[in-house]
């Protein structure tokens, strides 16, 4: 089990004050400026170094990303966007930063903002957190009164504005472009690329787009340096992750642990357990898209790139935990019900490639062959990484759980 | 992807619609978020307000969103039908919104969908299912207005429900013996200071 003081959210469960008192009591704000002061480059050194990668579920690094940035901004304003849409199903972890730490995430945007040299950034928070909101509008008016946001944020010199979006529930707001598009006033459909969205962004401007829990990493790690961070790890991964570990267990939950813990290491230590009655049957490794594995395949190390192998993804780390009591395909049914629901109905692939999933799930003998043609079809076709994605629960369950396929559903 | 119009036929006519002056102030207040000539950018908050305030979103509070940021009706009718948090029909006083996801149906959102749906009436409480509301860790969840009832099963929900009837405000957050995402029955982990 991880040691309290490696976990960088000390006020996970919301028992200390979410405030800037209770922040500062915890480390966050002190002396922002000596770390600004240290300069762009050494900033994103530290990021490059700690091989910190999004936590929104793509794992692009960080720090690298944060060099693609033009180096000089002349008539053109960069912007930084965080994404806080946190929709895929299974993930909850931007939730606990949102309402139990924002200043530390509020901190992390000025850093990422300077080290990208943009002087304002959008948080976009799902609509449905409208409470998660509230905290964080609170958290960044504190923040402007204290002087550490606006004009000369910290005494840095350098002028940063915050403010907070939200949207009205849609879960295709958040892939990056989509975003930028909700953001922009209009419907969150995807943008072909290229251009890059740090070319062409928020407003036609050069934007990056980062996990809410990416920037929240980022006053820890350039303040505990990338060894602390890599000092970590299993299996021969390095870092940490925050797990949202749902399904049946006995302690859901968000847990912080070490990258590349394996399933069954993260049952029996993090989470209690199975819950009474159950037998550890298969897991979802990220959420509703990252496919789905059987019980017998448990021990994989739990990281970016080790699942690729078997057709799944980390993603967001969103684990779904189920029991000998479910049956694969009724919850890869259930999850492709959720993909037909949210496609955001622009491409055909995935607009009529999901309810024609849906429809072909629903059958008590899966015509596999039409499902394959269909998947591969979604999967080359898709604008988007929802369309790409979608069929990630079909080819898990036909490669992983081929008993199940002349069952009856469920639902 | 589901088929909504704009405009249903089947609900009442609101003639106008106007912000009273406290949501116009917010209304300004969002329009501030962004640079000169990007207020369209504020179209989802404007709607919220303007929900907020009407209870549902006639098709007269849309045009004058459009009005106000400076934007052509259709453009506004597209956010509203493509965002489900939009409610194009009146609906009773608590809105019950219930996730069944996968996380949320593996820990029995089904019986709770089936307390809801019995409790619906269409004046004190209207039910609709929603997809994933990020509560995973304390499934199943159903949101209430503005706030995440979670850990729920059949005999809690009908708790929550049994006391909004009575005009009584449940407390939010886990029925269980739960610190919000904490493990039931006390932490085990940031116990020190």
């Amino acid at each position: 089990m991880l040691g309290d003081k490696d976990r960088i959210f000390t006020n996970l469960y919301g028992v200390q004050d979410w405030g800037l008192a209770g922040a500062r009591a915890r480390g966050a704000w002190d002396n922002t400026k000596a770390i600004l002061d240290k300069g762009v480059d050494w900033i994103i050194d530290e990021m490059k170094k700690s091989g910190l990668r999004g936590r929104g579920g793509a794992g692009f690094p960080t720090g690298m990303k944060w060099s693609f940035m033009p180096k000089e901004v002349k008539d053109r304003p960069h912007y930084l966007v965080v994404n806080a849409d946190e929709s895929e199903p299974g993930t909850c972890k931007d939730r606990d930063i949102m309402r139990h730490d924002p200043h530390l995430l509020i901190e992390g945007c000025l850093v990422a903002g300077f080290a990208m040299r943009a002087h304002a950034g959008y948080i976009y928070v799902r609509g449905e957190f409208y409470n998660e909101a509230q905290h964080l509008i609170a958290a960044i008016k504190e923040a402007y009164d204290a002087g550490l946001l606006g004009k000369n944020a910290c005494g840095s010199g350098w002028d940063f504005d915050l403010y907070v979006h939200r949207g009205a529930g849609a879960y295709i707001c958040g892939e990056e472009s989509a975003m930028v598009e909700s953001i922009e006033g209009k419907r969150g459909m995807p943008r072909l690329r290229p251009p890059f969205l740090a070319e062409v962004g928020l407003f036609g401007r050069p934007t990056l787009e980062h996990n809410m829990e990416s920037v929240y990493w980022v006053r820890d790690l350039v303040e505990k340096g990338a060894q602390w961070f890599t000092s970590n790890g299993r299996h021969e991964r390095k870092g940490l992750r925050s797990f949202s570990v749902s399904g049946r267990v006995k302690k859901p939950g968000v847990h912080l642990a070490p990258a590349g813990i394996t399933m069954r290491e993260l049952i029996t230590e993090y989470c209690g357990d199975m819950l009474d009655g159950h037998e550890f049957y298969g897991y979802f490794p990220g959420g509703a898209s990252g496919g789905i594995l059987p019980a017998s395949m448990g021990d994989i190390p739990l990281d970016f790139d080790t699942l690729n192998q078997y057709g799944c993804f980390i993603g967001s780390a969103a684990v779904v935990v189920f029991s000998q009591h479910d049956k694969a395909r009724d919850l890869a049914l259930n999850a492709l019900k959720f993909f037909e629901d949210e496609s955001c109905g622009q491409c055909t692939p995935c607009r009529a490639g999901t309810s024609k999933a849906v429809k072909l799930m629903e059958n008590t003998q899966w015509d596999q062959p039409l499902l394959e043609e269909l998947s591969s079809a979604m999967m080359d076709a898709s604008i988007c990484g929802l369309g790409q994605a979608a069929p990630n629960p079909i080819r898990s369950v036909i490669k992983y759980f081929p008993d199940e396929l002349s069952g009856t559903t469920a639902k | 992807m589901a088929m909504i119009t704009a405009d249903p036929k089947d609900v009442p006519q609101v003639a106008s619609f106007s912000f009273t002056p406290e949501y116009m102030a917010k209304v300004e207040e969002q329009i501030a978020h962004y640079p000169p000539g990007r207020q369209a950018s504020a179209v989802i908050a404007v709607l919220d307000l303007a929900q907020r305030q009407q209870g549902w979103l006639p098709r007269a509070a849309m045009n004058e969103v459009a009005r106000i940021l400076e934007m052509a009706p259709i453009r506004v009718y597209e956010i509203a039908t493509f965002y489900t948090m939009f409610q194009l029909r009146p609906k009773g006083k608590y809105l019950l919104q219930v996730c069944t996801t996968t996380p949320c149906w593996l820990r029995g959102s089904e019986a709770v969908m089936k307390a809801c749906q019995h409790a619906a009436d269409g004046e004190t409480f209207s039910v609709q299912e929603v997809e994933c509301l990020g509560g995973c860790v304390n499934a199943p969840v159903v949101q209430i207005n503005d706030d995440f009832y979670e850990d729920l099963d059949e005999a809690s929900m009908n708790k929550v429900l049994d006391a909004l009837r009575r005009g009584e405000t449940p407390k939010p957050g886990p029925q269980v013996d739960r610190q919000t995402s904490a493990p039931e029955g006390g932490l085990t982990t940031l116990k020190g200071e």
